[in-house]
């Protein structure tokens, strides 16, 4: 499935397909010479920590960043990166539904030693087959660096860690403040006050939620917070990763809730993509839009994106607001990238505000994860989404990466469709499918 | 012809020469079609992460059993595959028929009209997409403003309405389909010997009769190709459901389904494997049943 940006992507990605493969025979090439000339001691030391005297060391980076403004930002902390260590750093950089259709046969094949991937169960599940390097070492140098939540979200099933994070970006409701002033309208921080809310807004003739989910992902956003604020965060977290039955009163409590929100959501959500609801917003012609703050890239017009607010999802039964949806993008190491000290340092180069800093200079529409990164840079909105993820409790990473892909894309996509159209959903259904996936893997 | 000896036919030489024409092909078509096609009926009796092989476990009918019970999707699907095959054959290949008769009158522009109806059939997928979104579009659609229900609240969102959505994509498949019938009854028609209408003409059949009499049942290998192409088409149908929406939301197909389990991070091997040897088994019935009807009908004939 898409990253949530990748819908974004309209560049052509064809031309650049054939000339990576090129660059990419020709680096596995390098990157083999390169490995055999490191001493094989280099696999023991690793609580050794960055050894930053000796130079020339090599390693590969594998990169999904595929976007113009992504790469040029991971070209900026692979710059930064040769320029302290000495390192070299070769970088392929990958069409990235391509990269994470082809995932499988990367990371068994010959795979870079470092690469671009998500936190979640996306990330655990390679960690549980033994395809990641546990960097636990990496970590004793950046952990002071990360909130309790995304070491929470770096951790493998083993209690080891393995990823380290770059970036990531909150969902909540984003509106247009000088519209809801004009109206009166206030923000809710409970469930009842967006009832309430959304009530009158239909009243004054305005679609109240924005929906979008001709896709089909986007609508998991408001299944996760729903399940995460009458549930738990815990309880999500074990239901996408399928420790828990989806076939129980919990489960069905999600969707009786999420009813009394249906008819105040766009009734053309099926027929749109979340650009299109973007504009609706941008246009007045919907009050709210939950959607991850990349929603933002969508205004074009400065006037219309400096007055984009956002509030959390309200609280319903339990946890407050204390978690927050927040997919982080970060690094990974391959197996084999595990016994290269250089892609070790470069990992943890990655968890220092210093490469963050160089990241965000070029690709300002995320938010840094590691504390200390320069904040003097942020727009109001974007410090305002720093501040809800650094006051969150726990950060759930989307359903699409907390869970089995199939279960998201297989699954949970023609479910929530139908969902959305008639109200009704099988949850008996649902765990016969998941029961069946879960136990192919 | 008492002088004529029999002849030794071939060569030792033509001999090799035949072997390898026929051995090369055949070996190609062993590895690069029957083997991974015995390979996916083979997985679709396992499950399988993708991962190492050691990983694949026998799972005898459990991936049947969740496609035909479980799995949503896969029931509309097959409904969707035979509305799709019907449409075909009693709208989109009768137009292509009768497109193709009234363009062998001799008409002026008939080449201009030839080329109008065949363009659809060469435009690359995403340009149809692009095409069918300006047309169905809810707000902007061409469609909505011909209705006059553009902009306003009863405006039909052709692609996002899973009522009509199916409907819709046929018509885009029917736009297609006709033009490629079309051009092979023109070619058809050009082949049938006129002295078969003068005939008839003298026989004193009428237009109608002349042509389902005599005309139509002429061109019988015609006949046969597009039958098989109909139904090939409607159960490959793939392209214009995954350029709308990827086959969700009441554009289901078998073959979309095929490739959302198959293909991708969310891979499931064994269900994907499942579902693309039920689309196989489908597709054998009508191409074995033509085959055998033309070859066994020839073999008689000769």
């Amino acid at each position: 499935m898409d990253t949530h940006r990748s819908g974004s992507s309209s560049e052509p990605s064809f031309t650049r397909t054939a000339l990576d493969r090129r660059t990419l025979l020709k680096t596995l090439g390098i990157g083999a010479v390169g490995l055999a000339g490191i001493p094989m001691l280099s696999a023991c030391t690793g609580g050794a920590g960055p050894s930053g005297g000796s130079s020339g060391k090599s390693l590969t980076f594998g990169s999904s960043a595929s976007d113009d403004v992504p790469k040029r930002a991971y070209q900026a902390v692979v710059d930064a990166f040769q320029k302290k260590s000495g390192d070299t750093v070769t970088t392929n950089v990958v069409p990235h539904n391509d990269f994470q259709n082809k995932i499988n046969s990367y990371l068994q094949g010959s795979p870079d030693d470092a690469f671009t991937w998500f936190a979640g169960y996306r990330m655990q599940y390679y960690a549980g087959k033994g395809l990641l390097a546990p960097i636990d070492d990496v970590w004793q140098q950046i952990g002071s660096n990360y909130s309790d939540a995304l070491k929470k979200a770096s951790t493998g099933p083993d209690g080891k860690m393995y990823f380290v994070p770059n970036y990531n970006y909150p969902w909540g409701f984003f509106y247009r403040k000088s519209f809801w002033a004009e109206k009166g309208y206030t923000v809710p921080t409970t469930f009842d006050d967006l009832k309430t809310l959304a009530a009158k807004m239909k009243k004054d003739g305005i679609i109240p939620i924005g929906y979008a989910d001709k896709d089909g992902w986007p609508a998991m956003g408001t299944f996760d917070y729903i399940n995460m604020r009458l549930n738990g965060y815990q309880f999500h977290v074990d239901l996408c990763a399928h420790k828990e039955s989806w076939n129980q009163p919990k489960v069905q409590a999600v969707f009786d809730t999420w009813k009394a929100l249906l008819p105040y959501q766009d009734p053309a959500a099926l027929g749109q993509t979340w650009q299109d609801a973007a504009q609706l917003l941008g246009q007045k012609k919907t009050g709210m839009y939950l959607l991850g703050s990349f929603v933002t890239q969508q205004f074009t017009d400065a006037a219309v994106l400096a007055e984009i607010d956002f509030f959390p999802f309200p609280s319903i039964a339990v946890e407050g607001q204390d978690s927050i949806e927040a997919p982080i993008d970060g690094l990974l190491l391959s197996k084999k990238g595990g016994q290269n000290q250089a892609a070790k340092d470069f990992l943890q180069f990655m968890g220092t505000p210093e490469a963050q800093n160089a990241y965000y200079a070029v690709d300002t529409s995320n938010i840094a994860t590691a504390k200390g990164a320069d904040t003097s840079k942020f727009s109001p909105l974007n410090k305002k989404c720093a501040d809800a993820i650094a006051n969150a409790k726990n950060i759930s990473q989307f359903f699409d990466r907390d869970a089995l892909p199939a279960m998201a894309n297989n699954v949970m996509i023609p479910a929530l469709q139908s969902f959305i159209k008639d109200g009704t959903v099988d949850i008996k259904n649902l765990e016969s499918q998941a029961a069946t996936l879960y136990a192919a893997q | 012809m008492p002088r004529l000896r029999k002849v030794r036919r071939l060569s030792r030489r033509d001999k090799i020469v035949l072997a390898l024409m026929v051995a090369i092909p055949t070996l190609i078509e062993l590895i690069f079609v029957w083997l991974p096609t015995l390979m996916s009926v083979g997985l679709s009796f396992a499950k399988w992460n993708g991962l190492a092989l050691s990983d694949i476990r026998g799972a005898g009918l459990d991936n049947y059993k969740y496609v035909a019970q479980s799995y949503p999707p896969f029931w509309p699907a097959v409904q969707h595959n035979v509305l799709w095959l019907v449409f075909l054959a009693v709208i989109a290949t009768p137009l292509g028929l009768l497109l193709a008769v009234l363009l062998d009158q001799k008409i002026r522009g008939s080449r201009i009209y030839q080329s109008i109806f065949f363009v659809p059939v060469m435009l690359s997928l995403a340009l149809v997409g692009v095409i069918w979104q300006l047309f169905y579009q809810r707000d902007h659609g061409l469609l909505n403003y011909l209705l006059g229900t553009a902009e306003t609240p009863s405006a039909v969102d052709w692609f996002g309405d899973s009522n009509v959505n199916i409907w819709a994509a046929l018509v885009a498949a029917t736009w297609r389909h006709a033009g490629y019938v079309m051009l092979l009854y023109l070619a058809g028609l050009k082949g049938v010997d006129p002295a078969l209408k003068e005939a008839a003409a003298l026989d004193g059949a009428n237009a109608g009769q002349t042509f389902f009499r005599v005309v139509f049942p002429a061109m019988r290998p015609i006949n046969i190709v597009i039958v098989v192409i109909t139904i090939i088409e409607s159960l490959r149908a793939f392209d214009i459901v995954y350029v709308i929406n990827r086959g969700t939301n009441g554009l289901e197909l078998i073959s979309a389904l095929v490739i959302q389990n198959l293909v991708g991070e969310g891979q499931v091997i064994g269900v994907g494997s499942a579902l693309a040897t039920i689309l196989l088994v489908i597709s054998l019935v009508p191409i074995v049943f033509y085959l055998t009807r033309t070859f066994g009908k020839e073999a008689k004939e000769s």
